[in-house]
């Protein structure tokens, strides 16, 4: 149990190591960086435009489109994982069951291409 | 105090307050990436109690994909918030009444929780020197068939039922046709024409 936990140290080190340099680099920005404002300086003229529209506008639907395939090939490839490491000694049973799921995916993704939903029009 | 139990508390309130900031953020994207912060702590917590299939699991599929379709979500929402507060003044009742059941619901659950006699053992010395990747494999496919092809068949429904609800074609705009442009023969293209001196064609 601890030799497995010691081999994810090093994720855990650049966790670490990733939040502090963020928290760094935000903490540096609020301590040391100069900081005069003035009305002209601060003023959408010299730091960009103004902004033209609301962000929280509607999304196409299509982008919603693909990121649902993107979560069903995502789920499939979840499932294919432990089958492929478990593959040496598996029964014939566990092999052609993953076969069928993956024909019947496959008609799915025949369908989708079909219907040209992987184009962006 | 061990590291690892030190490392645990760190994930358990990261993981808490993640969760707690995804209900009381006022910004619904906010609550989306406290969202996202729960369900890394919650992986690490998994790392620990060594199952590590399921924590990357909860990496790939929760993380990068619900995630993503949440934001998708919010964003699509035409969310405002003056509008939003009034509604909500109006199904506090409501809501109250569905907490308290929730809450009921729990406590029938966990008040008859209890373990299996010598579970405590076979936690602590799990059987075989499998890593439980590979003996997740070992079982999923055969002796969970049925429910392993139910899977693949739902995920198929998925897909088919976006597809029918949110695919449209546009028919006003011009679509590249890779085909057509790689069939086509410059010679039934173009014509060339010799045009004498002073002449008109």
């Amino acid at each position: 149990m601890q030799d497995f936990l010691r081999e994810y140290l090093p994720i855990l080190i650049f966790l670490g190591l990733a939040i502090a340099l963020g928290g760094i680099l935000i903490i540096a920005a609020a301590v040391i960086a100069v900081r005069n404002p003035d009305p002209e300086k601060v003023s959408a003229y010299e730091c960009g435009f103004n902004a033209f529209d609301d962000a929280r506008m509607k999304f196409d639907v299509r982008f919603y489109l693909v990121s649902i395939l993107f979560i069903i090939f995502d789920l499939e490839v979840a499932f294919l994982f432990p089958w492929a490491v478990a593959f040496g000694d598996m029964s014939m049973t566990a092999f052609w069951s993953m076969m069928v799921f993956l024909t019947v995916l496959t008609a799915g993704f025949a369908y989708e291409w079909k219907k040209g939903a992987l184009e962006w029009q | 105090m061990t590291a690892v139990v030190f490392v645990f508390y760190l994930f358990a309130v990261s993981t808490l307050l993640g969760g707690l900031m995804t209900v009381l953020s006022r910004n619904p994207v906010h609550s989306v990436l406290w969202l996202i912060l729960a369900f890394l702590s919650s992986a690490g917590l998994f790392v620990l109690l060594g199952a590590e299939f399921v924590a990357m699991l909860l990496m790939i599929v929760y993380i990068g994909a619900v995630a993503v379709l949440f934001l998708f979500v919010v964003m699509m929402l035409d969310i405002d918030f003056a509008e939003l507060k009034a509604e909500m003044a109006k199904y506090m009742p409501l809501a109250l009444l569905i907490g308290v059941v929730i809450l009921m619901q729990l406590a029938l659950a966990l008040g008859v929780w209890g373990f299996d006699a010598g579970a405590a053992e076979r936690i602590a010395a799990p059987k075989g020197d499998m890593e439980n990747t590979r003996a997740l494999g070992m079982i999923l496919y055969d002796q969970y068939f049925l429910v392993f092809q139910l899977s693949g068949l739902i995920l198929l429904v998925a897909m088919i039922g976006a597809i029918v609800l949110t695919l449209r074609h546009r028919t006003d705009i011009k679509r590249q046709d890779v085909l057509a442009q790689m069939f086509r023969d410059p010679a039934k293209a173009m014509e060339l024409k010799d045009v004498k001196p002073g002449q008109g064609l």
